[in-house]
């Protein structure tokens, strides 16, 4: 027995050393943790956030974006529109290789992006306007488009590039079925050509990836990390412990209450960037009477002046303050400041000012006030349903009577597309960070998410001149104009942008950026 | 059990004045004053509820009304600590709802969901329970059988089931509207075999009295029979039992509310505005979570204490 003790002691003792030389040593070991894993390796069979940012590690784009998401080359070194035709031209990326050693080429790119136009992809729709793509030479490809496509760059952004020949051997030249859970050899596999490399696999529990040497691109990125090792915890106080009791580096999603509290402890920091998703109240504006309303001849949001009273009512500075603890940025825009588009004056919001709203509605009409039902989801955005609880106090001190329903994501998302609310809260992310995705699906008539019913035929004709303008200052100046009617008209009530944290080590160096995308070929640790 | 004697109801009928001093200077009262922790416990319920029944009055807010809540005032701390503002004495939950004026309201619709519950689980119990002790045979043993299925399975799980059936009904538009009723429902309905096993033992005992056979030799019908006679001689252990269910049907709306079943946040009541102060223990907003935890202990341990003095005194074994 006692030897036991005393030989379970050495062992103890011999694994203490091991860990405290461990951590001297493998100084470069970067561990880090989420909510979610990611779904499935096989890069274009799903959309998922966590899917797209862990895949993106070992597989590379053809146009890539830094950490402040500009767009910069990845296996393409260059990206022209052709004059005349309705075509890109790409020059790729010459001496790549994929993690196992086939080279990187032309046919490649014409697989990858055939991949992704399959049945079973879900870049389908991102793709469609791509009618072919021609191969000019082994380092040359020409993209040809049904219509002109200012925006290609930005969409291929979202494209990872497998290897063909790869594909072909493993039997998956067809992505994933995601829905039907099919199994196939790239979900557990991955040979990109990113700066990392799968070691090992473990779904939901440990994913090991080691520094690929070869990478092309070492030379002008910083980053000292030899070994990822990644675990996914779903409980968001495990995550935050682990994270403080010096078991993770980094944990990219801690909870919002529990930032001040990782900000006070010793060797860790918080790093805070606004996030490319805006939250906003929308109003529906047709002619027809509300559903829920107490007015019952006419619509009182049809009236612009009920719709810019709405927006002077939300104290926006108190609901950063009191319900985000900090952590937003008030705006008066529908999409981020990191969208093409998007300038610090559309972005300023509307102002708090009571006394303006109340003169506002008495204008309109609307002295006595109104009821209306708000629709909110209560599990979707960062404190959704406080934050509607909030808008209803704020709307009650102008006589706005707002009952509200707060339901699960999937019902309230049901209302919204189906347009069937009369007031309601949504939020936006843009993938492509190009005013025209908001535009298209909030503010064009029929747009898929403008259940504000907003139509303007102005703002209409822009976002058909924005969609096919090639110049860029002329489409730039484009989207200026059209959001700025968007303003004045006031069709939604913004909130705020959301804004991401990450919690890591003190002495490790990663740029964050609006997309929550880590971006660990620029991760440096213990940098002194 | 006597059976009342014919000139004693008539006395009592005629003369009030001696009716009231006839009531306290009966063996149960007399028992009750002389107790003190009953008297304890029966002030401390008096207090919770006549406080509930006046929240209206009492409370400095009214935080159900939207136009008085003010977000800036949100997350204060209670008056006495740093920070704190004199007019919100207890500090204010993360809306800025005066906690206190929260908490007497939400104490209101927490007494309020124990009372109707307690009732629906003892009409339907005893009810049940009368007529199974009463009939016997198959009757008997069919209620019995699902009374014990039913207490095989724990009480918040049933009322969690019988809640989900319910939303699962009706169009989610509706479920904030209806949420206290289908609170109400679902603890009542959980809680019924108590009140069935209880008045089913206390029935048979009576069943084979002979006042009860008298009264059978004479031709009464049997409802009757149970209405006049058995019904008040099972009262007793109904009513101690009612006070020890009312406390546990508080807890079990708290703890449905606490787990977002309940009460929607809008109009909270105790246990949900302990769950919602239960997001912000962590970051330091103690007193959201703390003041409600302590008073729905308090409110349950006064109520069960009474409910234990009441059997004491009431029940003649233990006197």
């Amino acid at each position: 027995m006692q030897k036991n003790v005393i030989s379970m002691l050495a062992v103890m003792a011999v694994a203490g050393t091991a860990i405290s030389a461990g951590t001297a040593v493998s100084a470069e070991t970067l561990r880090w943790s989420s909510s979610g894993d990611a779904l499935t390796f096989d890069p274009h069979s799903e959309v998922d956030a966590s899917t797209r940012a862990i895949n993106g590690i070992m597989y590379e784009r053809l146009i890539t974006r830094d950490p402040s998401l500009n767009l910069v080359p990845g296996l393409a070194t260059s990206w022209e529109p052709i004059e005349g035709e309705n075509a890109w031209l790409l020059k790729l990326r010459k001496g790549v290789t994929f993690h196992e050693g086939q080279d990187f080429n032309a046919q490649d790119v014409v697989f990858s992006i055939t991949r992704t136009q399959a049945p079973t992809s879900a870049y389908i729709k991102l793709m469609s306007s791509i009618a072919s793509v021609e191969v000019i030479n082994d380092y040359e490809v020409k993209l040809i488009t049904t219509d002109p496509n200012p925006i290609l760059p930005a969409q291929l952004t979202s494209i990872m590039i497998m290897d063909s020949d790869w594909a072909e051997e493993n039997g998956v030249v067809e992505p994933q079925n995601f829905t039907t859970k099919e199994e196939t050899y790239a979900v557990r596999h991955a040979n990109g050509t990113g700066p990392f490399k799968l070691v090992s696999r473990a779904p939901d529990e440990q994913t090991i990836m080691a520094r690929n040497e070869d990478w092309w691109g070492w030379s002008d990125h910083s980053g000292n990390i030899d070994t990822i090792e990644f675990r996914p915890i779903a409980n968001a106080a495990t995550r935050v412990a682990s994270l403080l009791s010096g078991e993770l580096d980094f944990v990219l999603d801690p909870p919002l209450q529990d930032i001040q509290r990782i900000k006070g402890a010793e060797g860790l920091k918080i790093e805070t960037v606004p996030e490319v998703r805006t939250i906003f109240f929308g109003m529906k504006q047709s002619a027809e009477p509300l559903k829920s309303s107490n007015i019952t001849d006419v619509n009182p949001f049809a009236d612009v002046r009920v719709r810019l009273a709405v927006n002077h009512a939300l104290d926006l500075a108190a609901i950063q303050r009191v319900v985000m603890d900090g952590n937003s940025f008030p705006t008066g825009m529908l999409t981020s400041p990191s969208v093409f588009g998007s300038t610090p004056e559309l972005d300023a919001p509307y102002g708090y000012d009571p006394e303006k709203s109340k003169a506002l509605m008495a204008e309109a009409g609307y002295a006595d006030g109104f009821s209306v039902q708000l629709d909110c989801p209560n599990d979707r955005y960062l404190n959704d349903e406080k934050i509607c609880q909030a808008a209803v106090a704020m709307l009650a001190r102008i006589g706005i009577n707002v009952t509200l329903e707060a339901t699960p994501k999937n019902i309230h998302f049901t209302k919204v597309n189906d347009k069937d609310t009369d007031f309601f809260l949504i939020g936006w992310g843009v993938p492509t960070l190009d005013s025209q995705y908001p535009m298209e699906y909030l503010l064009e008539a029929g747009g898929r998410a403008n259940a504000a019913e907003y139509d303007n035929s102005q703002v209409n004709d822009l976002i058909g001149e924005i969609r096919k303008e090639m110049n860029p200052e002329t489409r730039l100046d484009l989207i200026h104009q059209a959001w700025q009617i968007a303003r004045d008209e006031a069709p939604y009530a913004p909130v705020h942008h959301q804004v991401i944290s990450w919690a890591m080590v003190s002495d490790l160096d990663l740029p964050i950026s609006a997309d929550n995308t880590p971006r660990f070929e620029f991760a440096v640790k213990n940098a002194n | 059990m006597p059976i009342p004697m014919k000139s004693q109801m008539t006395m009592i009928d005629t003369d009030k004045t001696s009716r009231l001093s006839r009531f306290l200077d009966n063996d149960v009262v007399w028992s009750f004053t002389h107790s003190p922790m009953a008297m304890i416990a029966g002030l401390a319920t008096l207090f919770f509820f006549s406080v509930a029944l006046f929240a209206p009055i009492i409370a400095p807010f009214n935080p159900f009304d939207p136009a008085q809540v003010m977000l800036w005032d949100g997350k204060l701390p209670p008056a006495w600590a740093a920070g704190g503002q004199s007019q919100y004495i207890l500090g204010t939950d993360d809306q800025g709802r005066d906690l206190l004026s929260t908490m007497l309201y939400g104490g209101r619709l927490s007494i309020l969901v124990g009372l109707a519950a307690v009732l629906l689980g003892m009409v339907l119990g005893t009810t049940l329970g009368v007529i199974s002790g009463f009939a016997g045979g198959l009757t008997d043993v069919v209620i019995m059988r699902i009374a014990d299925v039913q207490l095989t399975i724990p009480g918040i799980l049933t009322a969690i089931m019988i809640n989900g059936f319910g939303r699962a009904f009706l169009p989610i538009e509706y479920h904030n509207q209806f949420a206290i009723y289908f609170v109400i429902i679902a603890i009542g309905l959980s809680d019924w075999p108590q009140f069935a096993r209880v008045t089913r033992g206390a029935t048979m005992v009576e069943r084979n009295k002979e006042y009860v056979q008298a009264a059978r030799v004479i031709g009464l019908p049997s409802w009757l029979i149970i209405l006049r006679h058995v019904l008040p001689n099972v009262m007793r252990s109904v009513i101690v039992l009612s006070t020890l269910s009312f406390a546990i049907a508080i807890i079990s709306e708290a703890t449905l509310s606490f787990l977002g079943q309940g009460i929607p946040s809008t109009t909270p009541s105790l246990g949900t505005l302990i769950r919602v102060g239960n997001e912000y223990l962590f970051s330091g907003l103690w007193w959201i979570a703390f003041f409600p935890s302590l008073v729905l202990v308090l409110l349950v341990f006064s109520v069960n204490l009474l409910g234990d003095k009441l059997r004491d005194i009431l029940d003649p074994k233990l006197r």
